[in-house]
């Protein structure tokens, strides 16, 4: 919110010179200039430039938290959907549980929920994650939502301030996925609220003051707040 | 083919009343799909086409997977009731080949190395066809492959130019180019100038090509105008609240 526009910019817009600046994120050098190379939201603060992205897949990167799908459940460990451009491997070393060898159908199946964190990408963008840490575990019930994996800063907001408001006002339990899902768990009334609320920060996405306008949103529903 | 109607006038007006270097008015929509990653719906003259994006997801078939850099599948699909008669339904001889130099077209723009091993889908569905939809289908994807999100080094934009009653025109209508001597569509990277994509059908003289080449290049770059300012203007935060 430092700059008072945001500027959007596109595929192969120009947006500077190498020796002035120096090529960030989402962008490419060709002849000593730098393009863009997505849709997204320009960011020229510092020393790089810097394309934030509107739209698109999850980029993982390592230690990243997310919430993943069970696609299916492998000899040595399971194949994971993590909403990006190639499914995760969870291996069976990365389990809190003692797996015996094609035994892993007892612990996680297809369509099971899991927060994990991504463990290792290797250089085809293979991706490893796991299960051992202390916040890493298997979703039971609830819902998921999804959203675009860019807006995922928007939705946990300056210092968390607005997952905190959706979580006052709901009444929910809710968990953050960086590959855009969000586990919702809380009576129907309260998920219905939430999946209202993130429809309306994907929508907003480049516009100021929205954790202000969500709380409002909220207040009008919310009878018993504590 | 030949006819008996002059497909272009004494004073250079052709048959809708066009000038020899003028294109069908265009109409770009993009996002327009919900369940899609990214969408476009594009009116060219009469022509109304629809392009979806999905991806990149898990290349499928697994042998089809290129341990390096993602594939693109573009799959150009004429709907029934897109022509006079009838066409019948699925792919055919005509619309392989259109899908295969679309494909190749687009693998030359988007940014495949980002993706070792996925797989980006284009669905480009011909809901009503008058001349050039191969044109417009290119253009309409590289809108659609930029409302997803997909890396890319230029939005791809094409356009036609062809020969009618001995003149050399851009942007060939119906009649035009059933009854016309030459067509030649071609595929443009706007930012570099790269052609991405050529064919030609009848005979031009290398003189007549040459020119034709020109004014169809200057015609992608008017088009390639619309295509950058259609994507600007859904995107730009003053057409949402404040």
């Amino acid at each position: 919110m430092q700059e008072k526009k945001r500027k959007i910019v596109i595929p192969s817009q120009l947006l500077g010179d190498i020796k002035s600046k120096n090529a960030g994120k989402g962008t490419f050098v060709e002849n000593g200039k730098i393009y863009s190379e997505i849709l997204g939201v320009l960011n020229e603060g510092g020393r790089y430039i810097d394309v934030i992205p509107l739209k698109g897949r999850y980029d993982p990167s390592i230690g990243d938290l997310i919430i993943g799908v069970v696609e299916e459940a492998l000899g040595s460990g399971w194949l994971v959907d993590i909403n990006a451009s190639s499914p995760a491997l969870l291996h069976q070393n990365e389990v809190p549980w003692r797996v015996d060898f094609g035994d892993t159908e007892r612990y996680l199946n297809h369509g099971d929920s899991i927060m994990a964190k991504i463990l290792s990408i290797d250089e085809s963008k293979k991706l490893q994650i796991t299960l051992n840490d202390r916040n890493l575990y298997k979703l039971k019930g609830g819902h998921i939502i999804n959203f675009e994996p860019s807006i995922y800063r928007r939705i946990m907001g300056k210092k968390y301030s607005m997952i905190e408001i959706i979580q006052k006002y709901t009444r929910c339990r809710i968990k953050v996925g960086k590959n855009g899902r969000i586990w919702v768990d809380g009576d129907a009334d309260g998920i219905e609220k939430v999946e209202k609320v993130i429809s309306k920060i994907e929508c907003e996405t480049v516009s100021f003051g929205l954790t202000n306008r969500v709380e409002e949103l909220l207040k009008k529903g919310a009878k018993d707040v504590r | 083919m030949k006819s008996d109607i002059d497909l272009i006038d004494s004073n250079g007006k052709r048959l809708d009343g066009r000038g020899a270097e003028d294109l069908r008015p265009i109409k770009i929509e993009a996002g327009v799909l919900h369940r899609a990653d990214g969408s476009c719906y594009l009116e060219w003259g009469n022509n109304k086409i629809l392009v979806a994006v999905y991806g990149p997801r898990e290349a499928i078939p697994r042998h089809s997977q290129n341990p390096l850099r993602a594939i693109v599948n573009a799959r150009y699909n004429m709907a029934a009731f897109s022509v006079d008669d009838r066409k019948r339904p699925g792919p055919d001889r005509r619309s392989r080949e259109i899908s295969k130099v679309i494909s190749e077209a687009l693998e030359k723009v988007i940014i495949l190395e980002q993706f070792p091993r996925a797989a980006i889908d284009v669905n480009i569905e011909v809901l009503d066809a008058e001349a050039g939809t191969r044109c417009a289908g290119l253009t309409a994807a590289g809108v659609a492959l930029a409302d997803a999100g997909i890396p890319m080094i230029d939005i791809p934009v094409s356009c036609a130019a062809g020969k009618i009653g001995g003149h050399v025109v851009v942007d060939l209508g119906k009649e035009e180019d059933n009854f016309g001597d030459a067509d030649l569509p071609i595929g443009v990277s706007p930012r570099t100038g790269e052609i991405i994509l050529l064919q030609m059908d009848g005979h031009l003289t290398v003189d007549e090509f040459n020119t034709a080449f020109d004014m169809a290049v200057k015609g992608c770059h008017k088009v390639s105008e619309i295509q950058k300012k259609t994507i600007l203007d859904k995107y730009q935060p003053s057409s949402e609240g404040k």
